[in-house]
């Protein structure tokens, strides 16, 4: 299994306050899975809970990254380790510009002392700009100051494109767009597809799977998955609302 | 004080007003008196002590004048070396470079700036061709801000530094810029600074006061008078990036007349101890003044910032923004008052220090206060003392930056308000750079 996500009764916490309860879920590489879930089920914490933020306690559980357990290890070494986090509320980094956030990030994985090509740099960086239709000046504007929730959005997504993680889990990317947004972001994580890449969508709504056709969908009800299908189980609740998740699949 | 009063210091000074590289000043008389009146203010002066207030929070234990003595001109080679290292802005209105007090490199200033009737001279030539200037401008206010004794040091042993005076109605829009250098192991160095901008004039200086390697023990007492005339425009980029081993003192006095605009940088990553005494006076209606100060403190430095914004006339503004980055076991003081005479009517006047801790270890006293006389004015001040925001952090992690370079980044964000208002590119990526060796020394 060393060609796989593997989350495997996750157990997490905030606090006093259980969150993650048994949750386990497998994303092969190549695959695009969605989880969809009404709020406060534990879909943020599940993202920022692999992403080895610090409010929260894993109790138990493993995430096996292609057979690397990434539980217990710092942020900035799970995100080396291949697994990438779109936000659903990106930080604002006063002072910082984009160019020199994601070249930072990417002298991050580079080995130790090898220099940078700054010119293939902005290259591929105007290149991916110009795919999300993200105008070229904003490589000096200070990291998500002042920016739209719609360019927010673009911008993790811009970096999404120029890491090539493994895997990324992409939270909410789909809250704050609007239709013209959500088709352009859709369309960036849409060339990310492909067999070398994993990615798990945490959405409310099934709008954004109609941009990004999932292999499989799975349902979240208070801290683990309740459900699984195709991609039609999203339209599927749509239709029947999550009250239907509420009386049938989590009591069973 | 008995260290100041050793054969080393006075032997020195007494020699040097008799010698014959002083004949030149004893031509001045009135010059030669001013040093004089300086040596003795300085002796009458007390050394502050930890009760006193101006002095709050500072370590005065470890304030010590002993064992410094002027340096004699540094050897060819070395003076040329540091020249070669001068080059930060790549054309210059003026360039004068001071190696240990000694001057080693005059500007030869454009012909059109000559006529225009533009003086841009090292102090010892400004004594020689424009003494009336100077004895209308020259150390005309005292330190006030509790480093009056070290003033006063500078006073006796003035000799290096320039005088800049742009004429009415001249712009210059190149910056012009001064480097001293420190270079000789227990230099003393009394850099000065006299900047006259008459009516209208518009003009930008940069100056740097470096070291030629980083752990010379210098000490370093510095001045800089601006004299701002109506509807004058200076613009001022004032780096401090001493040896790590300096005490250094630079205390600095600002007149700006009526509608004039001052704006200001400094920008400090030098010296063991570093104590900034900064006075503005708004002497005319509407003027606009603009006060910002960033320090990265690392391993045990202090950064003693004392700022005094005096508003003697109304309509006018002054602002003041100093920002600190703190690490290891460093420390940093700011104290700033905003007063307010009577009758300096609708003014606005505002003063914020902004103090960003990124160990445990490191401390940051503020102590911001306002003396408002006149009842129709807009005046606040703010200090806040904080780490990182740990979501930001938490975001630049996330995307692989490991801790330490991401509290640098934070940091360097967290000056970048104020670097963002250095206009010269050159000048700004010069400090941009300073600050990034900075942080890789830790």
């Amino acid at each position: 299994m060393s060609d796989s996500f593997i989350i495997k009764n996750l157990n997490a916490s905030i606090g006093d306050r259980e969150i993650l309860k048994d949750f386990s879920l497998t994303i092969p590489k190549g695959e695009v899975h969605a989880i969809m879930g009404p709020n406060g089920t534990g879909k943020s914490t599940l993202a920022k809970v692999l992403a080895g933020h610090p409010d929260y306690a894993v109790q138990s559980g493993e995430a096996l990254l292609d057979g690397q357990e990434l539980l217990g290890l710092e942020p900035d070494v799970i995100a080396r380790a291949g697994l990438f986090l779109a936000f659903q509320y990106p930080s604002e980094i006063p002072g910082v510009t984009i160019a020199n956030f994601i070249r930072a990030a990417i002298v991050a994985r580079q080995a130790k002392g090898a220099p940078f090509d700054a010119k293939a740099y902005y290259a591929e960086l105007y290149a991916k700009m110009d795919a999300l239709k993200m105008d070229r000046t904003f490589t000096a504007r200070f990291v998500n100051e002042g920016f739209s929730g719609g360019e927010k959005k673009r911008c993790e997504i811009l970096q999404l494109m120029m890491l090539k993680p493994k895997y990324a889990v992409l939270d909410e990317t789909d809250s704050g767009l609007d239709i013209d947004a959500l088709r352009i972001v859709s369309e960036g994580v849409n060339r990310m597809r492909g067999p070398e890449t994993g990615l798990l969508v945490i959405t409310h709504y099934q709008r954004l799977l109609e941009y990004i056709v999932p292999d499989r969908v799975h349902i979240m009800w208070d801290g683990r998955i309740v459900h699984s299908g195709g991609k039609e189980l999203a339209l599927e609740l749509e239709a029947k609302g999550y009250d239907w998740v509420k009386t049938e699949l989590a009591s069973a | 004080m008995d260290t100041l009063t050793s054969p080393a210091l006075t032997g020195i000074l007494d020699s040097a007003l008799q010698s014959a590289d002083s004949a030149q000043f004893r031509a001045h008389d009135w010059f030669a008196i001013l040093r004089q009146q300086g040596w003795h203010t300085f002796q009458s002066l007390p050394m502050p002590k930890r009760d006193d207030e101006k002095w709050r929070f500072s370590d005065t234990r470890t304030l010590s004048l002993s064992g410094y003595a002027v340096a004699p001109a540094p050897p060819d080679a070395e003076a040329a070396k540091l020249f070669a290292r001068s080059q930060f802005i790549s054309r210059p209105a003026g360039l004068i470079v001071h190696v240990d007090g000694h001057c080693i490199h005059k500007p030869a200033l454009a012909p059109e700036l000559t006529a225009q009737g533009v003086i841009f001279e090292p102090l010892t030539d400004a004594l020689r061709h424009h003494p009336a200037l100077l004895k209308q401008y020259l150390l005309k206010h005292q330190a006030g801000l509790g480093g009056d004794k070290f003033l006063a040091l500078h006073q006796a042993w003035l000799r290096s530094g320039y005088l800049l005076h742009i004429p009415k109605g001249v712009t210059v829009t190149q910056p012009f810029v001064s480097i001293h250098w420190t270079l000789a192991e227990g230099a003393a160095v009394f850099p000065h600074a006299l900047v006259i901008a008459d009516e209208l004039a518009q003009v930008t200086i940069h100056d740097f006061h470096l070291s030629a390697q980083p752990a010379i023990r210098a000490l370093a007492i510095s001045a800089c008078d601006i004299h701002a005339g109506s509807g004058a425009k200076v613009h001022r980029l004032a780096v401090q990036g001493w040896s790590s081993t300096t005490q250094s003192f630079q205390i600095d006095n600002t007149c700006g007349g009526r509608d004039s605009l001052i704006s200001s940088v400094q920008a400090a990553v030098g010296s063991r101890r570093a104590r900034l005494e900064n006075i503005v006076r708004i002497d005319g209606p509407g003027a606009d003044v603009r006060l910002c100060g960033i320090s990265v403190a690392t391993g045990e430095q202090e950064f003693d910032q004392r700022t005094l914004q005096i508003h003697s006339a109304g309509n006018a503004k002054s602002d003041l923004l100093f920002k600190n980055a703190l690490l290891d076991k460093s420390r940093t003081i700011f104290s700033g008052l905003i007063k307010v005479a009577p009758d300096a009517q609708q003014t606005d006047a505002y003063q914020t220090n902004r103090n960003l801790l990124l160990s445990t270890e490191a401390e940051a006293d503020s102590l911001p206060g306002l003396e408002i006389l006149a009842n129709d004015v807009k005046c606040s001040h703010g200090a806040t003392t904080g780490q990182v925001n740990p979501d930001e952090l938490f975001y630049l992690r996330a995307r692989g930056i490991p801790l330490a370079v991401a509290q640098e980044l934070l940091a360097q964000g967290f000056l970048e308000e104020v670097l963002a208002k250095v206009e010269n590119e050159e000048a700004a990526a010069t400090v941009r750079e300073m600050l990034r060796v900075k942080f890789h020394q830790i």
